[in-house]
């Protein structure tokens, strides 16, 4: 069996952490880009931008809509705005995104934080498990769903590179931090072959996934594991490569199973041969509070449940 | 151009404007018409670096039509302007047209932010006012919201920003004609003494007492900026102004005149 191709620094850094340093790495670059926040700052992480670049950062204050529509403005003055509140608010300032960024295709970043079930303690009203879905059926948006913090921060200068919408999802839990990849926008990482099955993963959820890898090997089962970045546009070629190579799909999310990374397999898949497919995320329900390994294993999310539940699929 | 020269102007807005809702069966005449001399003077006079040969210029000042249904007044102002010609009023609402049923920033030229749903568009003009003080651009940014538009939280979510910004390179022009879809202002949701509000929320308010009369609408886009505060124009206006049967008639909100009726109102706009 292949190892995985994945280095662990031995650090671990939550995503959002990452996204907020990242921020200041793109505003030393790049002086358009300006950041908006929703008095959140010290939650989302763009206190380390403000506090850098005091004069391109913009508090909107509790009116996530509002700042939505500010950056579209800003936006039309040459500037890069980033925006950033929790993910739950996607919803918020769905209106927004849609009307006033997306249908006009103007140049906003969006980088929505404590995402998913993960954010713990703050509880269901709290924790978006619906922004992938939101997002991916708008026309022209990006969608961006790091990993690990050397991808966020890939996910942020590529950002700033795209003209046009992009989000990219983040999270509030320390995960581990893996060596930097190959990155490119719209391409997913093949991060171990396998002959058996093969795990089509995104987000944090990568940690978990690479603990179930490696559990399924001590049963046997040679599971290939790629992991996408980019939601949208999606690396169907990829995708179907190594379904068709496995002719078994699971797909692993922090997020509902309905309209998020599994979709976007499916909608890769579908109708192109023969396959197994499962989805495996959040199952049409709302989360609630807890700490956050306690909540995964509530869900079905860790390492051992997730090799249990591709154990029995492949039966 | 002289007072009377931008009169004509809006009586042939208005008769695009007519003209524009019948070919199409559809559209909005009603608020279109109360806001036709605001978008003249805009358009005719008060604006700086507008240029339909370079519609994109940096420099232009710009505006925002937060009330997006009032789209045949902003495209007959645009029209008559230069930015496209009359046979794209043929294509208003239909297919492949520039004309969309609201403004479209990608499809039609001259308009400068996508709108149409309501209270998006002085958020985004906020967004500009900011953004060009930001990169030291000089331009002014307008934006003309409606009174039925202002039942959107956003309009006041906007409105703070403004002031908090102290964004004296932005001016909001209420059309405030009493009428929204379902009735009046009062009879949907009261909006209490509106002047109090918006005075409330920040702005230096000029109120004009006829927001259809051209002088009075020059003067008021004309004063000097108040400094470090937005402005907002209250400009008291009739619903379907200009046309007899649509005065003050909830009912022509969203709704086109038939052969019959163009033909009078294009009788009653007659130079």
């Amino acid at each position: 069996m292949s190892k995985i191709d994945l280095v662990p620094t031995g650090e671990k850094e939550a995503v959002r952490v990452a996204y907020g340093k990242a921020l200041v790495e793109l505003g030393a670059e790049n002086d358009k880009v300006v950041v908006l926040d929703a008095d959140l700052a010290a939650a989302t992480m763009t206190n380390g931008f403000k506090k850098e670049y005091p004069d391109r950062f913009y508090d909107c204050g509790i009116a996530e809509a509002n700042m939505v529509d500010m950056a579209a403005g800003m936006s039309t003055m040459g500037l890069i705005p980033f925006c950033s509140t929790f993910a739950v608010f996607a919803g918020r300032s769905y209106d927004q995104i849609r009307n006033g960024v997306c249908y006009p295709k103007f140049n906003v970043k969006f980088g929505f934080s404590h995402a998913g079930i993960t954010l713990g303690e703050d509880g269901g009203s709290h924790q978006a498990i619906e922004d992938l879905a939101l997002m991916r059926v708008l026309p022209g948006m990006t969608v961006f769903a790091p990993s690990d913090a050397n991808e966020c921060r890939q996910c942020v200068k590529a950002a700033a590179e795209i003209n046009g919408p992009v989000f990219i999802r983040t999270a509030r839990l320390p995960s581990p931090v893996y060596e930097a990849r190959p990155f490119t926008v719209g391409k997913g990482n093949v991060l171990k072959e396998g002959k058996d099955c093969v795990i089509f993963t995104c987000g944090i959820m990568l940690e978990h996934c690479v603990e179930a890898v490696g559990l399924l090997e001590a049963q046997g089962i040679d599971a290939a594991l790629v992991s996408f970045h980019t939601i949208k546009p999606f690396d169907s070629e990829l995708a179907l490569e190594w379904t068709k190579k496995t002719g078994h799909v699971f797909t692993v999310e922090e997020h509902s199973v309905i309209g998020g990374l599994g979709d976007a397999v499916a909608d890769a898949i579908c109708g192109k041969g023969c396959f197994t497919f499962e989805k495996i995320g959040i199952n049409d329900e709302f989360g609630q509070s807890g700490k956050p390994a306690d909540l995964l294993k509530e869900y079905g999310l860790t390492g051992a449940q997730l090799a249990e539940r591709v154990a029995a699929g492949l039966k | 151009m002289n007072v009377q020269e931008l009169q004509a102007v809006a009586r042939q807005v208005r008769r695009d404007i007519i003209v524009m809702t019948n070919k199409a069966g559809a559209g909005h005449p009603g608020g279109s018409l109360s806001a036709t001399e605001a978008l003249v003077a805009l358009y005719f006079d008060v604006m700086k670096g507008i240029d339909p040969k370079d519609d994109k210029n940096p420099g232009r000042d710009r505006f925002v039509l937060s009330k997006g249904h009032a789209a045949p007044g902003l495209y007959g102002v645009l029209c008559e302007r230069g930015y496209f010609g009359r046979e794209e009023f043929d294509r208003f609402r239909q297919l492949h047209g520039i004309l969309q049923g609201h403004p479209d920033v990608k499809k039609c030229p001259g308009v400068d932010a996508s709108t149409g749903s309501l209270g998006q568009g002085i958020s985004i003009a906020v967004g500009m006012a900011l953004g060009a003080k930001h990169t030291g651009n000089p331009c002014h940014v307008y934006t003309m919201i409606g009174d039925g538009e202002s039942d959107e939280g956003m309009v006041w979510e906007a409105s703070m920003a403004a002031a908090h910004y102290k964004l004296d390179n932005l001016t909001v022009i209420l059309d405030h004609n009493g009428m929204q879809i379902d009735g009046t202002n009062d009879q949907v949701m009261s909006l209490g003494d509106v002047k109090a509000k918006f005075a409330a929320f920040g702005y230096d308010i000029i109120e004009v007492a006829d927001g259809n009369d051209m002088q009075q609408v020059l003067d008021a886009l004309h004063a000097p900026a108040c400094p470090g505060k937005p402005r907002l124009i209250l400009l008291q206006t009739l619903k379907g102004k200009g046309v007899s049967f649509m005065e003050g008639q909830v009912g022509w909100h969203g709704k086109a005149p038939n052969a019959e009726q163009t033909a009078q109102a294009l009788k009653e706009l007659e130079g």
